[in-house]
């Protein structure tokens, strides 16, 4: 079972991933991207990280998103035009990925092959008690200076977007 | 017994008058400088009659470490014994006369507290030279008074004369100086020291084989030294134009005091050059010539300054001559009183240039007997004296020294008479064509005031008497290595009648005939001119040695290395190396934001990698 | 239903190192995106799934080690997103305003 929903998921990020790179039009993206966080929601559960999976769903995938969207329809945002500069990203952007690709997978492989296999239910631990209590425990001050950051975030995006006053 | 007090004093009156002068009345600065020098002099006289030190014995006061480098350390010594004690009281005694005299001479110049302050410098430099214990102490005043001496002969500095003359002073002792640098650096290397003492005793107990070349090299060295300071051939060219500072200072610096410092230094070397013959011979050999050849250009010179500084030239020839024979006694016992009798000559002419306003050249003078009776006096006693004029002081010398050249080389003592002669000759050259016949000036003469005659008349006094009244190479047996010559009688009867003989020709030649000086060089005139001319040597080290170097500075050093190598190259170079290494890195920066992304994976890749081929972040 | 099924089949486990390379796959993914987009918003989204992957990786290790730490780390990442997201697309306004265009490449005036 675990298996089953792990390559399906897998390959529905994988796909969702694909094609926000490759579709022409922004919102078309950007549903591909809503498609891939779902699959990572799911993978998260399979993994028992309960409250992070509600999290994605809820934060990401149901308010980011939804802000792009949002921004996508306001600017009227068009397909992309063809551009002359950038010949260095074009250059070396495949080939330095799939260099760091392969790197990554030898070094996770070689590294991690003796570590456990997941199983679903095999983690308890990431419920909303277990999170809220390390969260309000040992995490307390990054969780305050988070809330300020948001804070200082809301301040930030209302004065950069707000029209001139003439 | 404070001996630091003897240099020190000088040197507050300078620092009073430097610091203070531009507010100060003119008696007060006469009366600072000529104190300080006067409180010194006084000091001195305190010291050696509470205790004269025994031949060989001295006192010291050493105040502090001033170099201590592994094996060698060199400490601030003061030291006093009998030859250090001849030596201050000339430099302070006739010092504190000739500051009185300028007190009266310098008084219608502007700058007189500058003179009095530099002055003042001067006297400092020279005690700390004389009462030093050791070599860099010695040398440390070597160069002040070279320093003073620039300062006081370019005095009128707007005079471009005057300041050429400076530089050349300097530039000349330079060449000296490093001579005895170099032998001090040897003297270090072989001894491991530069105290007198220590060298003294040390000499003694080197092995011969081992010893006689570094010893004659370093007494060579400190040849070329005293050469420089006390104007030696070939090293002799600035004193004729060090005229051109005001008399006191030619009177004071220019042949008291600095030019003996040359001889000073080889008397304190003295146990090292005895261990050295050939650096002697030399020495001898050079005395010698300057004697002579000096003495051949003043026989003709027209300036009275000029004729007393080749004379000057000549006499430390001969104090050189006896150093070089081995008689260093004899040599110091010149030194003191060439001091008396070339004192007063300088100051003596100097009351003449002031009452004639300010006419140096002895064609324009004449029949001044009557109008300016002291100064006439004064002169002739001093004439006399250095002369050679039996029982004056300057006679007792010399016959000193030739004894000893005759006993060194008999053809050495022939010489000596002959240049001792000429001596005689064109000194009172001086005295006839100055105070006889008639005046051919436009002048009003008038006699010195008294701050300037009462110094000429002690010195005329000392001249006389000094001779007799202070056996100098007896006070110095035991401290300078003699040699003895028997006394003998006819030697001195030659040398005195040589004196005689001098001033008899010189006589016939302006006084009785007076036409014959003028025909006789009229017939020889290629001889006349060339010496005349001081057989052309400031040309031919202009040609030979100045030019080339003016020449090589100016188009290698200036234009070459200094406008294109380093203006060009280096300073511009730096900066339009930096101006195109920023044009290349700012092609980095292209805008593109896509092209900093692919920058950044790249160097993430390339750290990635990095970590984990080199094992890993373990 | 079940029965139909090989015993094997739903005691089967994933190994770990799956997700790890799927969070590679999809890190490597987002990267090409960035660099070969010309929208500025479809390269912001491209940073997204970035950021993503690394959360998915982080969640992993959480599981390997046994401890929450790695999901507390995953939620300070997904908060910081949050704000970073409504900034950024602020600030993707103003140049829309400015410069009336959406291309990346357009934007280059502070160069060399």
């Amino acid at each position: 079972m675990d298996v089953i929903l792990f390559t399906f998921f897998a390959l529905v990020a994988i796909v969702g991933a694909v094609s926000l790179v490759l579709q022409k039009h922004p919102i078309s993206s950007a549903l591909s991207l809503v498609s891939v966080m779902v699959a990572l929601a799911v993978l998260f559960l399979l993994l028992g990280a309960e409250f992070i999976a509600a999290a994605q769903l809820v934060v990401y995938s149901g308010a980011i998103m939804v802000l792009f969207v949002f921004v996508i329809m306001l600017l009227n945002a068009g397909a992309e035009r063809e551009s002359r500069k950038g010949g260095l990203a074009q250059f070396l952007g495949l080939p330095l990925t799939a260099i760091l690709l392969v790197f990554a997978s030898t070094v996770i492989t070689q590294s991690m092959s003796n570590a456990k296999a997941v199983k679903f239910g095999a983690f308890a631990g990431g419920g909303p008690r277990e999170v809220g209590w390390e969260l309000f425990t040992r995490y307390l001050l990054p969780f305050e200076v988070t809330s300020i950051l948001i804070l200082i975030a809301i301040a930030g995006a209302v004065v950069l977007a707000r029209k001139e006053i003439d | 017994m404070q001996l630091w007090l003897i240099p020190i004093l000088p040197l507050l009156g300078a620092a009073l008058n430097g610091l203070t002068g531009r507010r100060t009345s003119q008696g007060l600065q006469s009366a600072i400088a000529v104190g300080s020098v006067l409180l010194s002099f006084l000091w001195v006289v305190k010291i050696l009659l509470a205790g004269m030190p025994a031949p060989g014995a001295e006192i010291r006061e050493s105040y502090f470490t001033w170099i201590s480098s592994g094996n060698f350390s060199l400490s601030v010594d003061l030291v006093v014994d009998r030859l250090s004690a001849v030596m201050l009281l000339v430099v302070t005694g006739i010092g504190t006369l000739i500051h009185i005299y300028a007190t009266s001479y310098m008084s219608h110049e502007g700058g007189f507290y500058r003179f009095f302050t530099y002055l003042n410098l001067f006297m400092f430099f020279m005690l700390v030279l004389v009462l030093s214990g050791n070599f860099l102490l010695l040398f440390v005043g070597w160069e002040g008074v070279g320093l003073c001496s620039y300062l006081l002969i370019g005095f009128y500095f707007l005079k471009k004369s005057a300041s050429d003359a400076g530089k050349k002073a300097f530039i000349v002792n330079r060449i000296g100086d490093f001579g005895v640098l170099l032998a001090m650096l040897l003297l270090i290397n072989t001894f491991g020291s530069l105290d007198f003492a220590t060298i003294a005793a040390n000499v003694k107990t080197m092995p011969v084989e081992l010893s006689a070349g570094i010893l004659t090299a370093i007494c060579l060295l400190l040849l070329l030294g005293a050469a420089g300071k006390s104007a030696q051939i070939p090293l002799y060219t600035w004193l004729p134009d060090a005229m051109e500072g005001p008399t006191p200072v030619s009177a004071l610096i220019h042949a008291a005091t600095m030019v003996t410092a040359g001889v000073y230094l080889c008397c304190r070397a003295a146990a090292l050059f005895e261990h050295a013959p050939i650096a002697q011979d030399t020495i001898a050999y050079i005395g010698l010539a300057t004697a002579f050849f000096a003495a051949t250009i003043g026989l003709v010179q027209n300036d009275i300054k000029k004729v007393y500084a080749y004379s000057t030239v000549s006499q430390l020839g001969f104090m050189f001559l006896a150093v070089g024979s081995g008689a260093y006694a004899a040599a110091i016992f010149h030194v003191v009183t060439h001091a008396f009798f070339k004192a007063l000559l300088f100051l003596g002419s100097g009351s003449v240039i002031h009452a004639l306003e300010g006419e140096q050249d002895m064609r324009q003078m004449g029949g001044l007997r009557a109008k300016l009776p002291i100064t006439f006096f004064t002169l002739l006693t001093g004439a006399l004296a250095i002369a050679g004029f039996p029982f004056f002081s300057g006679w007792y010398s010399k016959e000193a020294i030739l004894s000893a050249a005759h006993g060194h080389a008999p053809w050495m003592f022939w010489v000596a008479v002959l240049t001792a002669m000429m001596t005689a000759f064109y000194v009172f050259r001086t005295i006839w064509l100055t105070f006889f016949g008639e005046y051919k000036g436009h002048a009003h003469p008038h006699e010195s005031p008294a701050a300037m005659w009462i110094p000429l008349a002690v010195l005329a006094g000392l001249s006389v008497a000094g001779g007799f009244l202070f056996n100098v190479p007896h006070f110095l047996e035991g401290v300078l290595p003699a040699h003895e010559h028997a006394h003998d009688l006819t030697l001195e009867i030659i040398g005195s009648a040589a004196g005689l003989a001098g001033i008899a020709l010189s006589y016939l030649f302006y006084v009785a005939s007076p036409g014959l000086a003028d025909s006789c060089a009229a017939s020889f005139s290629g001889l006349y001119n060339l010496v005349y001319n001081k057989y052309f040597v400031d040309e031919v080290y202009d040609a030979a040695v100045v030019h080339p170097l003016e020449r090589t500075s100016r188009n290698i050093l200036w234009r070459f290395i200094d406008q294109n190598v380093i203006d060009e190259g280096m300073v511009h170079g730096a900066t339009t190396g930096a101006l195109s290494l920023g044009h290349l890195f700012r092609m980095l920066q292209g805008g593109v934001v896509r092209n900093y992304a692919a920058w950044v994976v790249l160097g993430a890749v390339f750290i990635f990698s990095a970590f984990s081929l080199l094992g890993g972040g373990r | 239903m079940t029965h139909l099924l090989p015993p094997e089949f739903f005691t089967a486990t994933v190994p770990l190192h799956a997700y790890l390379i799927l969070s590679a796959i999809l890190f490597a993914i987002g990267a090409c995106g960035f660099l070969f987009r010309k929208n500025i918003i479809t390269v912001y989204m491209c940073i997204e799934l970035m950021l993503n992957a690394v959360n998915l990786s982080f969640v992993t290790f959480s599981y390997q080690f046994g401890k929450v730490d790695g999901q507390i780390y995953s939620f300070f990442v997904m908060v910081v997103a949050a704000a970073e997201a409504a900034v950024g697309l602020a600030i993707i306004l103003t140049i829309f305003r400015n410069r009336n265009t959406l291309q990346i490449d357009e934007i280059d005036t502070l160069k060399n």
